[in-house]
């Protein structure tokens, strides 16, 4: 089982609210049968339209280049269902994400993909984006553990839904294979349904 | 028990066991499968060498890269043809049936499952697609899910999942004419924000819901999921079995009776406790517009663009960002906005009835198309495309400049060829109006009921669809 305990590593700042997951991957790269190779596209939208403007969007920010942790504000994630997102973001390089929220299917997908999301308080998340923001070398702990965020001498209190921390913890994120595990209980759970059993 | 939620009662009829991670594991009633979300989960499933131990409770069908003008194969757009390839290849070797074009069963996933009887109260319903929450209108539980899990629930029919809180939304009162389930929902997300429902399942209950029809319920819990709640539901009824009765895939005559009084017996109690209570009436909801870039950014067509202050301060970086994404000022008036594209279709409003709603206002303002706008309409299905022509609604379209399409998402989301082009300014009957959603970086959505995308469309601009209901009404 592959635990996840504590990512460290620099951070790279994404700001804003309700950062939808068509933004995080515009849908025309969703024509593939693979995830490879969804990585540079991460935000591409974003990215362009900020260069235009004659500014940078942290992906495209040398000193954030090699950065395994996220960090976002308020409903980060919310939109399309597409599993595509967090994957370009994770091809990029991420490990783990810190934000005040994220979208359930967005958080959801995560998990099933070992990518842990922690949330901290809307002004911890803008204190540690603007830490790094000041020195992206600085190095950043993402605690699963502790449920903790570390940078510095400094540290922020994190949260996690407890039966999340503990699947990250116990290598449980990958449900499949207990999914797989309970297949008969599983075919006795339908043969009770009426409509698989009754009316079908 | 009594006391209990249809979500209790379905979530406690699902659940295999509690995991060792402490989620439950949830058996899925109906998986659903589009050429988008799953090419990955069969590699997957190739990969860990996992076979499909219940392939007849998945079906599948194309929908987001289907082109709707020129549908011969192969594809135009290379990609596209490699996904119709592999959900084709996929679905063969794990045994799933799949409804492609040219069958009479294709269409928006979401609206071919409830179409075809697919979709029943009281079953878990699964799907990698957000708008999974469409489902719920029969009084089932469904929501959305990742690629991941999409292969977790082909390889055991089953999901690893925690418990939804439950809030109810109650609203009462009858729909003044020109208003429309569409705008209810927006209403709904305009005041309880995008991420107020985050941790809930919606429960839609009151007079309002009671009187809607099948599909304008569909319609409703399809954009529960902008409002960030997983999954929202209406509790069966009547209007609930007439719909399914005779549908290919319902309860065939000899189990009718038994199946109705099961789906009677999921419903919530009359008692049952909700973790919240969220009322609206059917008199504060005017016909609604989105002027913004998140769904929950809209506004009666009477109003104007809201000042940053009316917001939450922790919104006002958005909506400043919406100011100027969308080119609009506070207090400009959202009527009189120039439009560019017009566009009836989705999961939201490409139903029969959508259709025949927008052919009856088009009829009764009996104008073109405006010069400038080029608008288009996409039913939902095959099948919702053949009974429209029946009725001669492709007529009414064509005549009035309306282009008349096959079906697909068409320019919902844009991954086939219908697109905004640059700047321009659609508006739209579907359910997000994120930046890029349609298919330009820069292009601009305003989501407002397909009776007001058709007037929007005649006039080149905003328009309420109540003038031309009532000089109709005046005659
Ligand atoms: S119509 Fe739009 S929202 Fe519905 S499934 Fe297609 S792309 Fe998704």
């Amino acid at each position: 089982m592959n635990e996840i305990k504590t990512i460290t590593g620099r951070a790279i700042p994404v700001v804003g609210n309700d950062i939808d997951t068509d933004r995080i991957i515009p849908a025309r790269f969703l024509r593939c049968v693979t995830f490879d190779g969804l990585g540079e596209h991460a935000f591409e939208d974003d990215r362009k339209q900020l260069t235009a403007q004659g500014k940078t969007h942290a992906f495209d920010d040398k000193r954030f280049t090699g950065a395994s942790v996220l960090v976002v504000n308020s409903n980060f994630g919310c939109g399309s269902s597409r599993e595509h997102a967090p994957q370009a973001i994770a091809k990029w390089g991420i490990k783990a994400i810190v934000g005040v929220s994220y979208s359930e299917i967005f958080f959801g997908n995560c998990v099933a993909m070992g990518l842990p999301c922690l949330r901290v308080a809307v002004a911890d998340s803008e204190a540690i984006q603007a830490v790094v923001t000041k020195d992206p070398a600085v190095q950043v702990s993402v605690d699963v553990d502790k449920l903790e965020v570390r940078a510095g001498n400094q540290t922020w209190k994190a949260q996690m839904g407890d039966g999340h921390r503990k699947q990250f913890l116990t290598g449980q994120w990958d449900a499949t294979a207990e999914l797989v595990a309970g297949v008969e209980q599983v075919k006795a759970t339908a043969q009770k349904l009426p409509y698989v059993s009754a009316f079908a | 028990m009594s006391s209990r939620t249809l979500f209790d009662k379905v979530w406690d009829l699902h659940t295999v066991r509690t995991l060792p991670s402490g989620q439950s594991q949830v058996f899925i009633g109906l998986h659903m499968i589009h050429e988008v979300t799953s090419p990955q989960a069969f590699a997957d499933l190739r990969l860990k060498g996992l076979k499909v131990p219940f392939p007849e409770r998945s079906v599948a069908t194309v929908d987001h890269i289907v082109p709707t003008e020129n549908q011969a194969r192969p594809y135009a757009d290379g990609l596209a043809e490699e996904m119709m390839v592999a959900i084709d290849k996929n679905c063969r070797e794990f045994g799933i049936r799949l409804f492609q074009p040219g069958s009479g069963k294709q269409g928006v996933v979401h609206i071919i499952a409830p179409e075809q009887g697919l979709t029943q109260p009281g079953m878990t319903v699964a799907c990698g697609d957000s708008h999974t929450a469409t489902h719920g209108a029969f009084g089932a539980i469904a929501f959305g899910i990742g690629t991941s899990q999409v292969r977790d629930v082909l390889a055991t029919q089953t999901l690893s999942m925690s418990r939804l809180k439950v809030r109810k939304i109650q609203v009462d009162g009858q729909l003044k004419p020109g208003v429309y389930a569409k705008d209810v929902i927006l209403h709904i997300l305009r005041k309880l924000t995008a991420k107020g429902g985050v941790g809930f399942a919606y429960e839609f209950a009151g007079s309002t819901f009671s009187a809607m029809s099948m599909e304008e319920r569909m319609t409703v819990c399809n954009m529960a999921i902008e409002g960030g709640a997983r999954c929202g539901y209406v509790n069966p009824d009547q209007v609930t079995f007439d719909y399914l009765k005779g549908r290919e895939y319902a309860p065939k005559a000899e189990h009718w009776d038994k199946a109705v009084a099961w789906w009677k017996s999921i419903a919530s109690d009359a008692d049952a406790v909700f973790d919240d209570v969220k009322t609206f009436k059917t008199e504060d909801i005017e016909p609604t517009v989105t002027w913004g870039i998140s769904p929950d950014h809209g506004i009666g067509v009477g109003e104007s663009i809201p000042a940053k202050e009316s917001f939450a301060k922790d919104e006002w970086a958005t909506i400043d960002e919406a100011y100027q994404y969308m080119d609009l000022k506070a207090g400009q008036p959202i009527a009189g906005v120039a439009i560019d594209v017009a566009f009836i279709g989705s999961c939201t409003n490409g139903r029969i009835s959508d259709l025949r709603e927008a052919a009856r206002v088009i009829t009764l303002h009996g104008g073109k198309v405006n010069a400038k706008v080029k608008a288009f309409i996409v039913p939902g299905s095959e099948a919702v495309k053949v009974v429209a022509e029946a009725e001669g609604l492709d007529k009414v379209f064509t005549a009035h400049g309306f282009e008349w399409r096959n079906a697909g998402c068409s320019m919902c989301l844009a991954m086939n060829p219908d697109k905004l082009q640059g700047r321009q300014v659609s508006a739209s009957s579907s359910n997000r109006n994120f930046k890029g959603r349609q298919g330009s970086p820069s292009g601009r959505t305003l989501l407002m009921s397909p009776a007001m995308v058709a007037i929007a469309a005649l006039e080149g601009k905003v328009s309420d669809v109540r003038t031309v209901l009532a000089k109709a009404a005046k005659g």
